[in-house]
């Protein structure tokens, strides 16, 4: 499974990578590939506020529907409107086309919460055997 | 004793051999011995013939020979034998859900076809495959809207079916929904009272045409102003009618709901029936229950599937969109065949004689009792001079189910009779009707 | 195939209803009257007598093809129960007659008396409502009357156990009704995890929903101490009768202190599947929750005569416009009768043995994760044929190539690359042997020649369908 250097991850699999006082969040490749084909990404609404580990939005697949969960708190600033007629980027792309919403952060320290890439990586490991 | 296992006694003991078995005993064994009934009093079984007797006989006390002048959503309508032809065909009636496309494109495809009737019959954009009943489905709108805005109070107009109404408050009261009814003006919807109470805290607003007491309505207004406030517009209409009626599209509703009874089902002492739910596009991934869609098989054909299951019981378990799973299949096919036969003309005609029915009955009674005014279907409301249940009990002893006494439901309006004529009704029967009606005034 | 709309030719005219006055749509407001098209198809009555049954023709049935569909007792819909549902005197009764005139639906009402009578013998229930339109309808049900029950008690309660092997409605309609879940493990032996249930229960349980035989097809063996630690906690016991078709006879939810049972008419007691409905989810209740049932309720008085009972003050309102689907009660009805006794008792014994002579017979081709006599079905895994790449929806499309509806796949949830096989009681020995040949051609084929059976079915119109492409560019109607 490929995991991103530089992005940290919680244990529901999402994926944020952090840049100032924007952060970027999407589902990692672990989650696409159990999910299987997306078919839909329920956009937020641009200015939603949510609480770190708060269901975000929902996401489904031909054979699951999931909540994705806010890796941070913060206020959806921008959503990748581009999933809303092409879901397939997020299994095809997960850290880079398929990313999800881009948030307003305010509170760096909670990145202590999530793992790092290689955290992430040990992870996986102990969820495969 | 009849019974329809083919085993015989060399073939049950073949079995258990085969099963390292000696006895039928040790199938059970897993039973505690202590958890034996206490009781199993079955009468003896009979034949065949024995079994229709008794049910000949039974069926012999129920009046089915009256004239049936009652409605309240559930209508006496004629239906074609070819829906009974297609209905009654084992391919379709002995199959189960679709689960296999390959083995069952026959209930997918009419599913689909069904989906589009009611879609554009309603002037909606989707439909789903069918729930319970038109109050069920009702209530499934209703949690619709609830998991669209995320608000909790709902307004009921009161000339919605009370039945619907019931049962909406039944499955609500372990929920937090506050259901808040608003009381007819007369038998007229209090539309200023409505629209005083629409604001950011409402999730829904549900209203019926024509409404229990006949009265049909343009709710066009009440819905712009709810659409003002973010409120899911909720239309329960009934589908005969839309031959010649206002759509709930065309006043722009998000969801409307119906039972469908009235295409091609029997009055069956009250089911099966069919719930009828379309709605806006934007609510599709909100909706309930079983949806099919159109796809293309490996070699690019094209043919139909069970969608969007992600969101049904059987995946996503306690976070489904509801719990429903069978439906009413079967019910839904004897609709889209019964729509396909009358066809485009022959709904509308079929629409128009109904309202003319009911403006000839109201020709016929204009002078024996007072007509409720307003513009109504094939369903209008008298008021008399005395009460309308003891009332309609002596119709019946003269031959007519003359109609629903508004008291069952509405105690303030004991002397209100609604009456319904379908196209079945003739002139005579209307006829002989007015004549039954002076008698027993 | 075409679609209706398709066929459609303008002008072309089908069944009439009637001839209106054409002028008489001036009696309507225009501001009233609809505008925009129907869109209704035009054809004659041939044309839609044609398109559906060649429709039909497209379909698996019980009548056409083994059906071993787990879970959904897919047995033999005897004709007469069809000959009962069309008998006018009970096809043409408007419910409203029995609010107008009790003496004007005596029949009916009799037929919903008696079928109640019967069933709580059958189950050892102290009454039933006919209301529930359908299985999952009737859990709901269960649940508002349990959430009725405690209320009146004054209790707050919050969650429902339901173990891991439950139907996927259980959870579902728990949460409909407005609680939360606790799931409990299964153990060993493929019953609920005792340990952890005692370890769970809590005095916010309010009821604990049991599927008996569970959907692994094994009879829950510590029913006693499971429904006792539910009776520690005042929580209500909930049996999802759906596989009922195992036990009648042999042993009853109200013996074995079931609180609430629902029964699916249309499994066990033969009445048709409709191509997904319409079914029937009777509800049987113990004492203590019978003051809250739905209403209408059909009661006999002293002189005999059926009458609707005056109104409970602790009923819990309707879950249903009248009786619930009366036609498929009229059904259910006929079978019992015809059936009695001996009959129903024969049901379950053959039902029990069809099921264990097919687990055993394929118990050397496929993997069986839980080796023990079973109840009415058995259920294998694919385990044994992944290693060639074949997944267990594989082998039910190469069923289908050889003439079989396929079992039940990827249920129960708990075991991975489940083929959940219900053979029913009406199945022979003749056909059932057949089966068991398929299946082991199906398990060689998957040794020697994989591919072919990752390309089944080969023998039907459409093979395959693209189910990624049907959810991501939703085509929801014809037009």
């Amino acid at each position: 499974m490929n995991v991103k250097d530089g992005y940290f991850y919680s244990k529901e699999h999402e994926w944020v990578k952090i840049e100032g006082n924007k952060a970027k969040a999407g589902i990692s490749d672990y989650a696409q590939h159990k999910l299987g084909d997306i078919t839909y990404v329920d956009l937020p609404v641009a200015g939603k506020a949510v609480k770190q580990f708060e269901v975000l939005t929902g996401i489904e697949s031909v054979k699951a529907a999931s909540d994705i969960y806010s890796p941070m708190t913060g206020k959806v600033v921008v959503v990748n409107s581009k999933l809303e007629n092409a879901p397939e980027l997020v299994n095809k792309s997960p850290y880079e086309e398929g990313w999800i919403v881009e948030m307003e952060i305010s509170n760096l320290s909670e990145t202590s919460n999530l793992m790092n890439a290689a955290a992430y990586k040990t992870f996986l490991s102990g969820l495969e055997e | 004793m009849a019974g329809f296992t083919p085993h015989t006694p060399a073939e049950v003991k073949e079995m258990l051999g085969a099963a390292g078995l000696t006895g039928i005993k040790e199938l059970f064994a897993d039973i505690p011995a202590d958890l034996a009934p206490k009781s199993f009093k079955i009468p003896a079984g009979m034949t065949e013939y024995e079994a229709l007797s008794v049910l000949n006989s039974m069926a012999a006390k129920n009046n089915t020979s009256a004239a049936v002048f009652m409605g309240g959503g559930y209508y006496d309508h004629f239906i074609p034998a070819a829906v009974d032809a297609i209905s009654s065909r084992a391919e379709f009636y002995t199959a189960y859900t679709p689960y296999q496309p390959e083995a069952s494109q026959g209930t997918l495809q009419a599913i689909f076809e069904y989906q589009t009737m009611m879609a554009k019959l309603s002037g909606l954009e989707v439909s789903n495959a069918s729930l319970y009943d038109g109050g069920t489905a009702l209530y499934e709108a209703i949690a619709m809207a609830i998991r669209t805005n995320n608000r909790s109070k709902v307004i009921i107009d009161k000339g919605v079916n009370p039945i619907y109404r019931q049962i909406v408050k039944t499955y609500a009261a372990n929920q937090k929904i506050e259901i808040m009814e608003v009381d007819l003006k007369d038998i007229y919807t209090d539309r200023e009272k409505i629209k005083s109470m629409l604001d950011e805290s409402i999730s829904a607003v549900v209203m019926q045409t024509p409404n229990y007491f006949g009265i049909v309505d343009d709710f066009s207004d009440i819905y712009k102003s709810a659409q003002e406030k973010g409120i899911t517009k909720i239309a329960v209409f009934y589908p005969m009618s839309l031959g010649i009626l206002k759509t709930p599209g065309e006043m722009n509703a998000d969801i409307a709901v119906a039972d469908g009874q009235s295409l091609g089902l029997p009055l069956s002492f009250g089911g099966p029936y069919l719930g009828i739910m379309a709605a806006s596009k934007g609510y599709v991934r909100k909706m309930p229950g079983r949806i099919v869609g159109e796809t293309v098989d490996k070699n690019g054909t094209k043919c139909y599937v069970l969608t969007l299951q992600a969101r049904e019981q059987h995946i996503r378990r306690e976070k489904a969109t509801s719990n429903i799973c069978s439906n009413q299949a079967l019910c839904a096919l004897r609709a889209v065949v019964y729509l396909a036969l009358l066809g485009r003309e022959g709904f509308r005609k079929a629409s128009l004689v109904n309202f003319e029915k009911a403006e000839y009955l109201k020709s016929k009674l204009k002078k024996l009792a007072e007509i409720k005014k307003g513009t109504t279907f094939n369903e209008f409301t008298v008021k008399l001079d005395c009460g309308a249940a003891v009332f309609a009990k002596k119709m019946l002893a003269k031959g007519f189910a003359a109609g629903i006494p508004a008291s069952l439901y509405y105690p303030d309006k004991k002397n209100y009779l609604i009456i319904a004529a379908t196209e079945k009704r003739t002139k005579k029967e209307m006829d002989d009707f007015a004549v039954a009606f002076k008698s027993a005034l | 195939m075409e679609n209706i709309f398709e066929k459609s030719v303008s002008g072309r005219h089908g069944v009439g209803a009637g001839t209106p006055d054409e002028k008489s749509i001036n009696k309507i407001p225009a501001s009233l009257r609809r505008s925009t098209e129907s869109s209704l198809p035009e054809l004659s009555e041939l044309d839609v007598v044609r398109h559906y049954t060649k429709l039909s023709k497209l379909n698996f049935s019980v009548d056409t093809e083994f059906y071993p569909l787990g879970s959904c007792t897919m047995k033999y819909n005897p004709k007469v129960n069809e000959a009962a549902g069309v008998i006018p005197g009970f096809a043409a009764l408007h419910p409203y007659m029995a609010m107008i005139d009790e003496s004007a639906a005596q029949g009916a009402m009799e037929v919903i008396y008696n079928i109640s009578s019967l069933l709580c013998e059958i189950t050892g229930m102290k009454k039933f409502t006919t209301q529930p339109y359908a299985g999952a309808h009737g859990e709901l049900l269960g649940m508002l009357l349990t959430a009725a029950y405690h209320r009146k008690k004054g209790n707050k309660k919050k969650y429902i156990v339901v173990p891991e092997s439950a139907h996927g409605t259980n959870p579902a309609s728990a949460a409909v009704a407005g609680y939360s879940i606790i799931t409990v493990p299964v153990d060993a032996e493929g019953g609920m995890d005792v340990d952890i249930f005692r370890e769970k229960m809590n005095d916010e349980v309010a009821g604990v929903m049991m599927t008996m035989p569970s959907t692994l097809g094994v009879f829950e063996k510590k029913i006693k101490e499971i429904v006792e630690i539910a009776g520690q906690h005042d929580a209500v016991m909930y049996y999802d009768g759906a596989n009922l078709n195992a036990i009648l006879g042999k042993v009853r939810p109200g013996d074995m202190g079931f609180d609430i049972v629902h029964i699916n008419l249309h499994k066990t007691f033969s009445t048709p599947h409709g191509g997904g409905g319409p079914g029937s989810g009777v509800v049987g209740v113990s004492k203590r929750i019978a003051p809250f049932l739905p209403e209408p309720y059909v009661e006999k008085n002293k002189t005999g005569k059926f009458c609707i009972a005056a109104g409970s003050r602790d009923s819990i309102g309707k879950v249903a416009s009248f009786f619930g689907n009366f036609g498929v009660i009229l059904k259910a009805y006929t079978y019992i009768m015809m059936l009695g006794k001996e009959g129903l008792i024969d049901v379950s014994e053959m039902a029990v043995l069809n099921a264990n002579y097919i687990m055993v017979k394929l118990k050397p081709f496929y993997d069986l994760p839980y080796d023990r006599i079973c109840m009415h079905e058995c259920v294998f895994t694919a385990k044994n044929q992944i290693k060639n790449g074949v997944h267990a929806l594989d082998i039910a499309k190469a069923l289908i190539d050889r003439g079989y509806h396929p079992p039940t796949i990827y249920f129960p949830q708990v075991v991975e690359e489940a083929i959940m096989i219900e053979p029913t009681e009406t199945e022979s020995k003749q056909e059932i042997d057949l089966f068991i040949e398929a299946m082991k051609d199906i398990a060689a084929l998957a040794i020697s020649d994989p591919e072919k059976i990752k390309n089944a079915p080969s023998t039907t119109r459409i093979s395959r369908p693209d189910e990624t492409k049907a959810a991501r560019e939703l085509k929801l109607t014809c037009f």
